[in-house]
């Protein structure tokens, strides 16, 4: 695709309207998701089954006042929300929805997720750093440390993908699993992995350092609310935490979609290219993954205590780290030796 | 870093971070002052008073029926065992004979009630670690309890069912058919708390060997209930001084070494099945006769003395102490509430804690801010 | 070495033991009741506020002897009667409940040895207004009967 002035407009104009649209219903589904795990309806009251709930939040969230309190670094207090948001929305650029679907080809495209989602941590400390609140201090220190201890076993599994597919091209990663389920890099004795046996516990490391690199419960110790009142974002109101709120729903989006690129064939039916079949390279394969692997996000969410830092980081170096190396060492192994 | 080794340590930077009063964790208002040293507690110190009563200036001021209503007020959450231990001491000091009958209906409405504080605690402290569905669960179980309580009493939460010599009112068949249901079904519930809950990873990891409580340090501060039978003191109410038709009743004392948060957690647990193991003693043996004695003076008047009762509550021994002149208002009336002597050991118990075990820690000792305070 | 990988495996397990609990309330229905669509029924003995009985005519059985101003702790009964002349008994004029300091203990109803007071099964007790809760039961007694003889018609 040429990158004209036009498609890069309408790029980014569905891109956003894709992040805005998903945030908002993620919440949505969150809180209906919640209700139905918890013997409740869950939001009804608003339009039916309470479909209106997301844009009237929106409403009110605008209409509130943007509280400023004294003492703040204001110029980094009012970056840090936006700062939240836009590593999601420019990491949606490079996602392939289908083989056709795709704002931007970027032959490095897992590289730029992964550089944008570091600047996505950035957001968290510099809104506590700004805050003036202890509890938002010790909030944005605890994500930057999750968040670093979780981006190295995140990274060397993506690597083990990367070397199996050959490429660091999103929409080539998901083209080399084509041709049915048994293709999906989940499984294992995969031939173009080298047999390799370990490829399902790749695929949990993956999940699991998602679900801790999105803050997500049980991984949510930068907010918190029993311990840290609401974290991070304490001190900001109105659309300040909304955009908080939204970019972490739209990084949610984010991690799912990788995962689904990663280990689930993308938008590649799992019944495999049978001629008769219709729909086989549909965006609609791929959605499907995505808001599957967004409801597991939510399942897990409304299942498990949370973890603590330490916990965390226990978790992270002497499990996640030694095991993804391990399979990253065994995957280049056997690809030597049987590719 | 051993958590002794930071008390010794003299940190250099400190700062001082206020939890509370109002804060998602401490359930109530309840301020404690932490000293911090980054993520490390060096040092705490509970501040309380903020939702102080007079209630025990109230007694002086009241005749002893209308004082009923106050005990629902101290313990929200087991209101049935504070009015149980106040009938107890004023039924004591007029030397009043409680019918068979209502003894028993007496201890099967508190044992019911302890099950469903203990289901609020189960909900609250998986709350406090970050669970939120459990507390759902917790509460619709609740429910089925406040329904059957509210039935008889006619109030959800502060009862004042008991009066001295009996009850207000008898409990009726769809009471005791709906409690045999509730038994059933509370059985299964527990299990699948096991499940969800008490074999979670996550929360093992965060309980074992968290918030050490030992032997010493509870009798030190006066701790009673599952905080000190956490830490292997075989101590009950129910057994030690035995009140009521407890002694008629098999059941057994739950008591676990361990020590640490998650010793606490399985005390409590085991407790909601002694209970309803005494609530199916309770439906089995139900006497028939009155509710009320026979003669009870129309005034309370308690003769000139020295009273004392203690009853075991959802959370430990609550302990009342009547001095009375004779007159229509008591002289006196000390309140000893467990959870008052359960929180001090947080100060000493939660030095060279992280805030985030700290704050489980206090979840385990399952406070009740509105009776500490009274 | 070989605690490291059955804490792992039964971690796992356990978590996953969980996720089944959970997964299998997820397509129970509600319990919950949409309150404001949908009521309760309450039960005989439910303990709103106080509110008087009236006789046969409709008149209070009230008689105005003040055992439940007396009884209550609170002090949120005030009433005043009168006795109108050639009568022996008292009449009640003005019965009113101060409903902000009422505990709900039901003294007043236990003290009462005339069958003149019973609770009421309001519960729908919120307002923003103060002046709300200063409830004039005698009012609301007549309102009751007007109510009442309404539907005889």
């Amino acid at each position: 695709m040429e990158l004209s002035l036009l498609n890069a407009f309408i790029a980014v104009f569905i891109a956003i309207a894709f992040v805005g649209a998903n945030a908002a219903y993620l919440v949505w589904w969150e809180r209906k998701g919640a209700g139905f795990f918890q013997r409740r309806p869950g939001p009804t009251e608003n339009g039916p089954w309470g479909l209106l709930q997301p844009p009237l939040d929106g409403i009110k969230l605008m209409t509130k006042q943007l509280l400023i309190p004294g003492g703040v670094d204001k110029a980094i207090f009012m970056v840090a929300p936006v700062l939240a948001m836009f590593p999601a929305l420019v990491s949606f650029v490079t996602i392939p929805f289908s083989s056709s679907i795709q704002a931007h080809t970027i032959e490095v495209g897992v590289l730029l997720i992964f550089a944008f989602a570091a600047l996505g941590s950035m957001s968290l400390l510099v809104a506590g750093w700004s805050s003036r609140n202890k509890y938002a201090m010790i909030s944005s220190i605890r994500a930057v440390s999750q968040t670093v201890a979780y981006e190295i076993p995140l990274l060397i599994t993506t690597i083990t993908v990367v070397l199996i597919a050959g490429s660091l091209e999103l929409s080539e990663i998901a083209a080399a699993q084509m041709g049915g389920i048994w293709n999906w890099y989940i499984w294992p004795f995969q031939k173009s992995a080298g047999f390799n046996i370990f490829m399902p516990i790749s695929f949990m490391i993956m999940f699991i350092c998602s679900v801790a690199e999105t803050n997500r419960a049980p991984f949510d110790l930068g907010e918190a609310e029993s311990e840290l009142v609401a974290g991070f974002h304490t001190e900001y109101s109105s659309m300040g935490f909304g955009l908080f709120f939204m970019g972490e729903y739209a990084n949610i989006v984010i991690g799912a979609c990788l995962i689904t690129i990663l280990f689930l064939g993308g938008w590649a039916c799992p019944f495999g290219d049978l001629g008769f079949f219709p729909f086989t390279h549909h965006v609609g394969w791929f959605l499907l993954k995505l808001y599957l692997i967004i409801f597991v996000f939510v399942w897990i969410r409304w299942t498990f205590p949370r973890t603590t830092i330490y916990g965390l980081l226990n978790l992270s170096w002497q499990y996640m780290i030694p095991l993804s190396l391990f399979n990253l060492l065994l995957t280049a192994a056997l690809i030597k030796v049987f590719a | 870093m051993n958590q002794m080794d930071l008390i010794e340590l003299q940190p250099d930077e400190t700062f001082v971070l206020n939890v509370g009063p109002q804060h998602p964790a401490t359930h109530g208002v309840l301020r404690v002052k932490m000293t911090m040293d980054g993520e490390y507690i060096y040092d705490a110190e509970t501040v309380l008073g903020y939702i102080h009563r007079m209630h025990e200036k109230m007694a002086e001021n009241r005749t002893y029926a209308q004082y009923m209503p106050n005990m629902g007020r101290l313990d929200y959450l087991s209101a049935m065992a504070f009015n149980h231990g106040y009938a107890l001491v004023v039924e004591r000091a007029c030397g009043i004979e409680v019918p068979e009958r209502a003894e028993y209906i007496r201890v099967l409405t508190v044992e019911l009630n302890r099950i469903s504080s203990h289901l609020v605690w189960l909900g609250a402290f998986v709350l406090d670690l970050g669970g939120f569905t459990p507390l759902m669960y917790c509460f619709d179980d609740r429910e089925y309890i406040l329904d059957l309580l509210e039935s008889i009493t006619g109030s959800r939460l502060t009862y004042c069912y008991f009066r001295f010599g009996g009850l207000y009112n008898d409990i009726d068949e769809p009471f005791i058919e709906g409690t045999r249901r509730f038994v059933k079904r509370m059985y299964k519930e527990l299990k699948m708390y096991a499940k969800l809950v008490t074999g979670n990873i996550i929360l093992m990891k965060r309980l074992r060997g968290h918030g050490i409580i030992d032997q010493n340090m509870c009798q030190r501060y006066g701790a009673t209930g599952p905080v000190a039978r956490g830490s292997g003191i075989n101590y009950d109410v129910r057994r030690n001084e035995p009140y009521s038709v407890y002694p008629e009743l098999d059941f057994d004392i739950p008591v676990d070494d361990g020590c640490d948060s998650y010793a606490r957690y399985l005390v409590r647990m085991e407790e909601m099945v002694q209970s309803l193991r005494i609530i199916e003693q309770i439906l089995a043996k139900l006497p028939e006769g009155p509710i009320n004695p026979a003669k009870k003076p129309k005034i309370i008047k308690p003769p000139p003395g020295d009273y004392y009762a203690a009853v075991e509550t959802a959370r430990g021994n609550f302990g009342i102490r009547l001095v009375s002149d004779g007159g229509k208002n008591a002289y006196r009336l000390k309140l000893r509430s467990p959870t008052y002597s359960n929180m001090h050991l947080f100060d000493e118990a939660c030095r060279g804690m992280l805030i985030a075990d700290a704050l489980a820690f206090m979840g385990s000792l399952d406070l009740v801010i509105p009776e500490m305070d009274r | 070495m070989s605690g490291y990988f059955t804490d792992l495996w039964g971690g796992a397990v356990s978590l996953l033991e969980g996720m089944w609990v959970t997964l299998k309330e997820f397509p129970k229905r509600p319990v919950t009741v949409g309150y404001p669509h949908e009521h309760l029924k309450m039960y005989r003995r439910f303990r709103g506020h106080v509110e008087l009985i009236g006789g046969e005519d409709g008149s209070p059985n009230c008689i105005v002897c003040s055992m439940c101003e007396r009884a209550c702790p609170s002090n949120c009964i005030s009433m005043t009667g009168e006795k109108p002349e050639g009568s022996k008994k008292k009449v009640l004029t003005s019965y009113i409940l101060d409903f902000t300091t009422c505990s709900l203990c039901g003294s007043c109803v236990e003290s009462c040895n005339f069958n003149a007071l019973k609770f009421s099964n309001e519960y729908n007790l919120a307002s923003t207004r103060r002046e709300d809760f200063i409830i004039d039961l005698l009012e609301r007694l007549a309102e009751q009967n007007k109510a009442s003889g309404g539907g005889d018609d």
